[in-house]
């Protein structure tokens, strides 16, 4: 059973949001709505300055908040890789899993269902990354099967100081951010 | 209609980078589709490359069902080895912008009114031939000039040159890396060149002047400082502001804006004081070292902390953390360099320290480029201007190799040394690229024909006589591109969809314009593919597999010297002219000598104004895609700064600089990412063409704040970091 997670090097990450763009043309995002976006974190005072930029997106939580939720099972936690998805036929657009998410990674497309982030399931069962992964022109993202212990994701994240976003929620997400 | 939660956007929004779009509108070629669905229909992949910059990265298109539906880095690419920019990521956002241009426009109304009518092509190049006839017959053709921005102006510039000026100019010397290039052939004999031929993969420890990559999106430089930054390369980071670059500086040097050569001059004091340059290399290949090291002796450490406010150890610290990696230690030369006057010279001083590292020549430092040797096609040859260049007179800027904008404008304005009656312009915004725009518009209104052939009705199309509409670079074919580069390699750029109206592409537009002046015979071809043809042919490839490829790459050549490539200077000593021997004749210090930059009035803010990922110059604004990810510009105020004048980021403001020139209202980022005594833009906000729908009014014009500007005296570059701003409130509407 393949666990697919993002890891995810904010060393690398200069922030310029071709994620962001590469996702909108990839799924045909509708205008003015991201399924991944930028994030950076300022802190300490000039000049002495920490800074974290992040490419963020649904965490596709191991303890999915958004699938418990779901009163239609639209949301849903796919064979492959666990990845979670949202079967747009079955959604009512109740915005249950809008407020459950932590992440706020969710929104309700024109069409009245909710999406975001599949991490690109199409393009994975074709053998390819995630588009994100692809385009971004730092390598700083990566994807993979954290069950393999050979991977790629599996070996950064035991070679390199990681963090999740907010796992005090408890929800496992699967987003690791190197630091 | 904010298509964003209120929840999202105030995330998003307190972050400096704003991630997500605001507009409502679908975008025409895209379709909305199931979430988790593979894209279905006839899918095909054509090959080009990218022109939302001028790296020039090659592209693969996804057109799907006939629409476009992505665009991917060529993999084939030695520049974007696969992987474009945000920019080249949003480039449909440019085929699908509501905003561009669609027909040929010629004036009604007084310029600048923006009011126009719809002609046919015919009537607008037929009106265009006819005025250039006339400027010809009365002032000699030396009276028209062309600007031109980008490979696409190739065809206008052989036009141009056809009908007999030797006027064509482009901001990207004088406004741009000018100075620069002049600084390293004052000392290498070669330019740096574009793309930089800097070997930031290798670098070992990379220095960083004001240079934000990463803000700075300039995709192989990016990619390679990313991968700089990921093996643990030492980066030093020089910058009033903390760029991103400067988040990931092992040293980050907050120095006070227009003091980086006292910097530099002190780092090589301290390097050649403690001999810890590259003595064979600079006594092999070095010229007038003893008094270039005599020239130095006064700039100590703790003579530059006064002036630059870097105390004393950490300017010993970091030069000798350079010296101890040379000769990997590349000190990047940037390339938007005017800033405070004393340019060149600066410029030149980042080139002897990276001459004392021995980095020129050397592996993690400068590489030779390489190209494919593509000949040019065999046009008749031009006719003789009948008068010298009007941009320099009696080369007043006797280090100025390349044509300068501002010259042109001068001389519009003033007549002399003749008159210039005519400006083409084409895919360069002029209003936000020259300093001071009123200068600009005087030009303009001494002009009898201006012209303007773009995609977007930008600020300089507003003012012009004709607009003649071109279509985007996925919509035409351009002139090959064989790059200076790593390895040799050439690339082309093909249509991947047709022009949604009546667009035409450039190289159709130069053509029919010089059939209509009667220089048919400069054009032997009809199309534009017959020429591409025939250049590939003689070159002794194929073009039929450069059409299918879009990328030929040539066999790997040395690039360092340690594999074959010669030490070779085309300097006047035939070396590395640490004494400059033609400076000194000129008139100018041999060695570079510090000046104090101009200070501002009390309680004002120097003007800085740099890059975003996103967005390139002012052409970007309506592009959706592009525009989602940044909307506006704000201004960066000091954390400190803010909170004593009341200010916290949200609020909006206007800035008033020191001739009282007042900028639209813009929102405050509130930060400790800047020195108190500076604010910093994203340039090319604040549009005023009010055919720039979607961008018009959004966001400040840092160069409506640029009235004054410093002349370089080497070589007539207009640095612009000498304008200064306060802050009003400004009503929220």
């Amino acid at each position: 059973m393949s666990r697919y997670i993002m890891v995810i090097d904010t060393r690398r990450c200069v922030g310029c949001q071709d994620c962001v763009v590469a996702c909108q043309t990839e799924n045909n995002v509708p205008s003015g709505y991201c399924r991944d976006w930028i994030t950076e974190t300022a802190s300490g005072e000039y000049p002495t300055v920490r800074l974290e930029i992040r490419s963020e997106r649904c965490n596709h939580c191991d303890n999915p908040p958004c699938v418990h939720c779901c009163p239609t099972g639209a949301s849903h936690v796919h064979e492959r890789g666990g990845v979670v998805l949202v079967t747009p036929e079955k959604c009512i657009g109740c915005k249950a899993c809008l407020a459950s998410c932590p992440y706020d990674a969710r929104f309700i497309h024109p069409k009245g269902y909710a999406d975001k982030c599949t991490f690109c399931i199409h393009r994975v069962e074709r053998g390819l990354d995630p588009a994100c992964v692809s385009v971004c022109p730092t390598h700083c993202m990566h994807f993979g099967d954290a069950e393999d212990p050979l991977s790629g994701v599996s070996r950064l994240l035991a070679t390199r100081p990681h963090h999740t976003l907010l796992p005090e929620a408890g929800t496992k997400p699967r987003i690791y951010y190197l630091t | 209609m904010n298509a964003l939660s209120r929840r999202r956007f105030l995330r998003i929004s307190a972050s400096s980078v704003i991630a997500a779009g605001l507009g409502s509108r679908a975008l025409g070629p895209l379709r909305a589709a199931s979430a988790t669905r593979a894209p279905s229909g006839d899918l095909q992949r054509i090959p080009t490359f990218c022109d939302l910059c001028f790296w020039k990265c090659g592209a693969v298109a996804s057109v799907r069902d006939g629409q476009l539906w992505k665009i991917e880095g060529n993999p084939l690419d030695p520049l974007c080895r696969g992987r474009l920019c945000p920019r080249g990521t949003g480039g449909i956002g440019a085929h699908s912008d509501p905003d561009r241009l669609r027909a040929p426009l010629l004036r009604t109304h007084e310029r600048g009114e923006e009011k126009w009518k719809e002609v046919t092509w015919e009537e607008a190049i037929d009106y265009i031939a006819e005025k250039m006839k006339r400027i010809a017959a009365s002032h000699g053709p030396e009276a028209m000039a062309l600007f031109s921005h980008g490979i696409g102006g190739t065809f206008l510039k052989h036009t141009l040159k056809a009908y007999g000026t030797p006027n064509i100019a482009a901001p990207s010397f004088a406004q741009c890396r000018g100075p620069r290039d002049v600084g390293f052939r004052l000392t290498f004999g070669e330019d740096v060149g574009s793309p930089e031929r800097t070997d930031i993969a290798h670098a070992e420890c990379l220095v960083l002047i004001g240079s934000h990559l990463g803000e700075n999106m300039h995709n192989t430089q990016v990619q390679e400082f990313a991968t700089a930054v990921g093996r643990g390369a030492r980066l030093i980071v020089v910058d009033p502001r903390l760029s991103v670059a400067a988040s990931k500086a092992h040293h980050y040097l907050p120095i006070k804006p227009g003091t980086d050569l006292a910097l530099i001059l002190a780092w090589m004091q301290v390097i050649v004081t403690e001999k810890r340059y590259d003595i064979d290399y600079v006594t092999r290949h070095g010229f007038g070292f003893d008094a270039f090291a005599a020239a130095l002796a006064e700039y100590t450490p703790e003579w530059a902390y006064v002036e630059t406010g870097i105390d004393p150890e950490t300017i010993r610290a970091t030069a000798r953390e350079m010296a101890r990696y040379r000769p990997a230690t590349l000190v990047h030369p940037g390339r938007h360099v005017n800033w405070n006057g004393d340019d060149a010279q600066r410029s030149r001083a980042i080139a002897l320290l990276n001459a004392l590292l021995g980095s020129w020549g050397r592996k993690g430092g400068f590489y030779q480029p390489v190209t494919m040797d593509i000949p040019a096609y065999p046009y008749p040859p031009y006719p003789k201007a009948g008068k010298p260049k009007v941009d320099n007179p009696d080369h007043r800027y006797p280090f100025a190799h390349e044509t300068l904008t501002t010259g042109i404008r001068e001389a519009t304005i003033s007549g002399a040394p003749y008159p210039i009656k005519g400006w083409m312009v084409y895919a360069t915004n002029l209003l936000q690229a020259l300093p001071n725009e009123a200068e600009t518009l005087r030009a303009i209104q001494a002009l009898d024909l201006l012209v303007v052939v773009d995609v977007v009705p930008s600020e300089m199309a507003a003012w012009a006589d004709v607009v003649l509409p071109e279509s985007t670079y996925l919509e035409r074919h351009d002139d090959l591109n064989p790059e200076y580069f790593r390895e040799p390699f050439l690339a082309l750029r093909q249509p991947v969809v047709e022009a949604p109206h009546d667009q035409k592409p450039n190289w159709w537009i130069a053509r029919e314009l010089a059939v209509k002046l009667g220089l048919g015979a400069f054009y032997p071809w009809k199309h534009i593919e017959e020429y591409l043809e025939h250049r590939v042919k003689a070159a002794g490839l194929d073009y039929a597999t450069l059409k299918r490829d879009g990328i030929l790459r040539g066999p790997p050549q040395p690039i360092y010297w340690a594999d074959g490539v010669p030490a070779e200077f085309d300097t006047p000593s035939g070396k590395i002219e640490f004494y400059s021997s033609q400076l000194a004749k000129a008139g100018f210090d041999p060695v570079p000598r510090y000046t104090p930059p101009v200070s501002g009035p009390p309680g004002s803010f120097r003007l800085l104004f740099g890059r975003a990922p996103m967005h390139s110059f002012s052409r970007t604004h309506t592009n959706r895609l592009l525009s989602g990810l940044m909307d506006e510009n704000v201004v960066w105020v000091n954390q400190m700064v803010a909170t004593r004048a009341g200010l916290k980021s949200g609020d909006w403001v206007r800035l008033r600089n020191q001739d009282g020139a007042l900028s639209n209202r813009i929102a405050v980022k509130a930060t400790e990412r800047i020195r108190p005594d500076c604010v910093y833009l994203v340039h090319g906000f604040g549009h005023k063409a009010r055919g720039l729908r979607h961008a018009f009014g959004k966001g400040a014009s840092d160069a409506g704040l640029i009235t004054r500007y410093r002349t370089d005296p080497l070589m007539g570059g207009t640095a612009m970091n000498v304008n200064f701003v306060t802050l009003e409130p400004a009503e929220a509407v």
